[in-house]
């Protein structure tokens, strides 16, 4: 039975150890002194890594099936919660782990006087993210979601002198909660149906039942609140605001992996309840129409703001867009795509955002326009900036690269042939974003732009996290590096692509799933696809994407010396583009209509090609 | 945005959500019917390990791990208001001043009432496994119970019971005494918060197994962290800012 | 009515969501939120009960029988009820310190995040 042997024990402890030490540091920490409560912290989250990684290692196997409190299947059924780690599963706890990490060290010297409380907030957000990504139980998923909130909010609003901050961690979470609130709808109808809360549970009950309109609204009412945690439109007006005021590491975390497991909740759900009862072509439709438009709202507003933690964070909403699109395949070669762009994603994206963070601490701003010229002094960060923002156009060898180049053929593949269209013209704006803004901040390219746009976020009242740094501590840099070598390592690395498409397939097969966690059937991996590899294609359109993001990048820092008939072109788009600003107006009563609608939208967008 | 715009994306979003779960309810069973499957499963479950109360049972005993995730929301939750309205330094707490005298029969009652409040919730806590109740209900008593010397005293006559770091200590020793049961469970027989205590005699107070421990865990968690949660926002009642010398 | 009493659940999901939308006062939209919560455990209880059937907790004089009502959805309520309050909680926190810094609990005026 796979339930049996110490492995199972791996993912309960990997959730209970956090849980432990932060409830330890919270009792001693005001009696340590800060080096001993850091150590304390970072010595845990080495130890979970640890542990992911030998999970990752038992998962070669087969799934690791745990049943908390030994209440084992008998007869196919069970009344226990099971902890399912598969091969993506534990990839993703381990992602989750390793960005912890890297915020623990970055957060070192760079909050002065944090007291321990901090540290226990990140290790109880590390055991909810664990814990979330390992449950096996949709109503236990909702719970561990309900923790990464809480603390997320709590993190968000962590500095209170900041004005903003708490307004954007409000935000953050009436609309998360809402959110929340709509999947425990979806949740309990689908529990007064067919009785049972376990994924593996649902996914036998529901095998061969006829589609009607109960499981429609059932999978996406239990989707919602995981598309507003992923940040897609329109349930992704908190982002910005949240993410422009959260401190530096925690921004890191939100980019990296918490967006992320809002579209694996997605996923899973779908592949293990609903993937023999709701037909692929709606579904796909759906994720797909959402994904893209998300990509599109996400580049745009990227594209257009000044305040770099904003920019970073749009950017963030445009990525899952298209990591959304990818996995909306529904195929082994979209989710490995998807899967291997998340990887990529998260170093790149954690690195710019620590790198926003430095340019705060030593410039006292993170507006583009104010801060024109002030790095010049600067010798290592500027090319990491740069090299960070042509990785996230998608510079081969990056796993960035990598995961565009997959998820575009993924597309075409399948019939969707503005797949690549709308992944380089996504990745080539916010490439062309940041790499306009550390032209500006670092190498004071293009003329000094007027200080006449009011209608945005100006990045100039963002007060510092820390004191005044002259230079970039050692402890700050070295996250940094790491992040994109990481992110480098995932794409040249072969074996990692071939892993992770092995872990896409087996992670689609749902009855599988439900087989080897309700019946103790034996599974092994599937074969890796041979299209987790580069190809000429991918390689092409990467570099189309890397040359288009510095012509926009350029064309945007010296658009003062365009010609004007150039210009009149734009004219149109800018009431547009006007409406668009408008709607992201920090207002939570709005953020609520467009929930809604959402809500509304996408139940239509799934059940009414169904009629 | 402006309102009217608003108005009109609300009213459509509404329209639209009020219509989806209208024709999820009317294919749901019917309200009232036969129809459990999880429960005719959790109930001889329950009987099984010894537990009385079958709802404590599936909260702790067949789904606990749901509970540990609750437990952690709530310590979380409580750390976040210390951290968000933690005192800064241009403020200073403040006197109680020229707050009215309770009543005669408000004091009677608040001090015949503390001990019988305390008392109550203490076996609510402790007789989960086998009665309505546990622990996180008796934990609520508990922590509102204290709050009685404030209503019928002074606010100072709280503070005097109430040592905040006692508190926090034993919200984090309530929680990490449920982490440890766990852990415990995976030493004794393998499994992460299995129930590895003997079962006993069936509606006795000494049944259920690690039942009971776990509820008592709870109640010091869920009253201890109350405490604290009530008493962040006590003292932001009773803050001055330092410059302006009166309250906010 | 068979389905009544999930309509008042879903009446108070929205009810509150509504209410956030329109609110002018951050304390009432927090109240408003957890109005639509409470939607949440009518639901749920909702779906557990079954007529004419006792609750599930066996003393000495009633047999163990499963003719009761669901006592799962009541353990789920009870987590749920955990959950809303503790982030009532920290939303009223986060109420109180928007009020210190920008002087005002008015959605309308809070404009720091435009953009």
């Amino acid at each position: 039975m796979p339930w049996e042997g110490t492995a199972s024990s791996f993912a309960p402890v990997a959730i209970g150890v956090p849980l432990l030490v932060a409830c330890l540091l919270a009792a001693l920490g005001k009696l340590l002194p800060r080096w001993a409560v850091d150590a304390v912290a970072t010595v845990a989250v080495v130890g979970v890594v640890a542990l992911d990684v030998v999970l990752l290692r038992a998962t070669r196997a087969g799934r690791v099936v745990t049943w908390v409190g030994a209440w084992t299947p008998s007869r196919g059924s069970s009344v226990g919660i099971s902890l399912v780690a598969d091969r993506l599963g534990a990839g993703l706890a381990l992602l989750a782990g390793v960005l912890v990490l890297a915020a623990l060290v970055y957060s070192w010297r760079y909050f002065e006087d944090v007291g321990a409380h901090y540290q226990v907030l990140i290790l109880l957000f590390l055991a909810g993210m664990t814990g979330f990504v390992l449950s096996g139980d949709v109503f236990d998923m909702f719970v561990f979601f309900e923790l990464m909130g809480a603390v997320a909010y709590a993190l968000t609003g962590f500095l209170v002198e900041d004005d903003t901050a708490v307004q954007g961690a409000l935000n953050f979470a009436i609309i998360n909660s809402l959110g929340a609130y709509f999947t425990l709808t979806g949740i309990g109808i689908l529990y007064a149906r067919y009785g049972a809360l376990g994924l593996p549970q649902l996914g036998e009950a529901l095998a061969g039942q006829p589609p009607d309109a109960l499981l429609v609204i059932a999978f996406c009412l239990v989707c919602v609140g995981f598309l507003v945690k992923a940040a897609v439109v329109p349930f992704h007006f908190w982002t910005a605001d949240a993410e422009a005021v959260a401190p530096t590491p925690v921004c890191l975390l939100f980019s990296g992996v918490m967006v992320a497991l809002g579209v694996y909740g997605v996923d899973r759900v779908y592949s293990t309840v609903f993937g023999e009862v709701l037909p692929h072509d709606a579904v796909r439709r759906a994720l797909l129409v959402l994904g893209a438009l998300t990509a599109l709202v996400g580049a745009l507003m990227c594209f257009l703001q000044r305040h770099l933690k904003r920019l970073l964070a749009y950017s963030t909403i445009a990525h899952v867009g298209l990591f959304l699109a990818a996995a909306g395949t529904l195929d082994g070669p979209g989710t490995t795509g998807a899967a291997v762009y998340v990887l990529g994603h998260a170093g790149i994206k954690g690195a710019l955002f620590l790198i926003a963070g430095t340019v705060l601490s030593r410039y006292g701003s993170v507006d583009e326009v104010s801060l024109h010229g002030r790095g010049r002094d600067a010798r290592v960060m500027p090319w990491l900036a740069v090299v960070a923002g042509l990785a996230l156009a998608g510079l081969p060898p990056f796993g960035t690269g990598l995961g565009k180049a997959i998820s575009e053929e993924a597309l075409s593949a399948s019939g969707f042939r503005w797949g690549p269209v709308l992944f380089v013209l996504v990745s080539a704006l916010t490439g062309a974003a940041v790499l306009r803004a550390a032209g500006r901040i670092y190498f004071g390219l293009g003329p000094k732009p007027q200080d006449d746009d009011q209608d945005e976020a100006s990045g100039d009242e963002q007060d510092r996290e820390t004191p005044a740094l002259p230079r970039v501590r050692a402890t700050m840099l070295l996250p940094i590096a790491a992040l994109l070598i990481g992110a480098l390592a995932i794409g040249a690395v072969p074996a990692v692509a071939r892993g992770v498409s092995s872990a896409a397939r087996e992670f689609l097969d749902g009855q599988g799933y439900v087989q080897q966690a309700l019946h103790g059937a034996a599974a092994e991996p599937p074969a890796p696809l041979t299209e987790a590899a580069w190809t000429a294609t991918g390689v092409a359109l990467d570099v189309l994407s890397v040359l288009l993001a510095a012509g926009l990048a350029a064309l945007a820092l010296w658009k003062a010396q365009l010609p004007d008939r150039l210009r009149t072109v734009t004219r149109p788009m800018r009431s547009a583009v006007a409406a668009l600003r408008r709607a992201h107006s920090g207002h939570v009563g709005d953020y609520v209509a467009w929930l809604l609608l959402g809500i509304a939208a996408f139940t239509a967008l799934v059940g009414v090609p169904m009629i | 945005m402006s309102r009217a715009v608003r108005w009109w994306v609300l009213g459509a979003g509404t329209a639209g959500v009020g219509l989806v779960l209208l024709l999820a309810f009317l294919q749901m069973p019917s309200f009232g019917s036969s129809h459990h499957p999880y429960r005719d499963a959790a109930v001889p479950a329950a009987v099984a390990h010894g537990t009385a109360n079958v709802v404590g049972s599936v909260t702790f005993d067949q789904r606990g791990i749901d509970t540990l995730g609750e437990e952690a929301i709530f310590f979380g939750s409580v750390l976040a208001v210390l951290v968000l309205l933690r005192p800064e330094d241009e403020e200073e707490p403040r006197p109680e001043e020229g707050s009215l005298a309770p009543l005669q029969s408000t004091r009677l009652f608040g001090y015949l009432l503390l001990p019988l409040s305390l008392i109550t919730g203490l076996d609510i806590v402790a007789h989960g496994h086998v009665t309505p109740g546990g622990g996180f209900q008796g934990g609520i008593m508990l922590a509102t119970a204290l709050h009685l010397v404030y209503v019928a005293g002074r606010y100072r006559s709280l503070e005097q019971l109430r040592p905040m770091p006692l508190f926090e200590s034993g919200e984090a020793a309530g929680v990490a005494a449920f982490t440890a049961l766990g852990f415990a469970g995976i030493a004794v027989t393998g499994s992460f918060l299995a129930n590895f205590l003997p079962y006993g005699t069936f509606g006795q107070i000494l049944s259920a197994g690690t039942v009971p421990l776990l509820n008592i865990a709870v109640g010091v968690a869920v009253g201890s962290g109350g405490i604290v949660l009530l008493g962040q926002f006590f003292t932001q009642v009773f803050l001055a800012d330092r410059e302006k010398g009166s309250g906010s | 009515m068979s389905v009544y009493a999930y309509v008042v659940a879903g009446a108070l999901l929205l009810l509150g969501a509504i209410g956030i939308a329109r609110s002018r006062d951050l304390v009432h939209a927090v109240v408003c939120l957890s109005i639509s919560q409470s939607g949440t455990y009518v639901l749920l209880l909702a779906i557990g009960y079954q007529d004419g059937a006792p609750a599930p907790v066996f003393g000495s004089t009633s047999a163990p029988t499963t003719r009761v009502v669901d006592p799962v959805v009541q353990a789920l309520t009870l987590t749920d009820i955990v959950v809303s309050a503790t982030v009532t909680a920290l939303l009223l926190a986060l109420s109180i310190q928007i009020q210190k810094r920008h002087g005002t609990v008015d959605p309308d005026e809070l404009s720091a995040l435009e953009g």
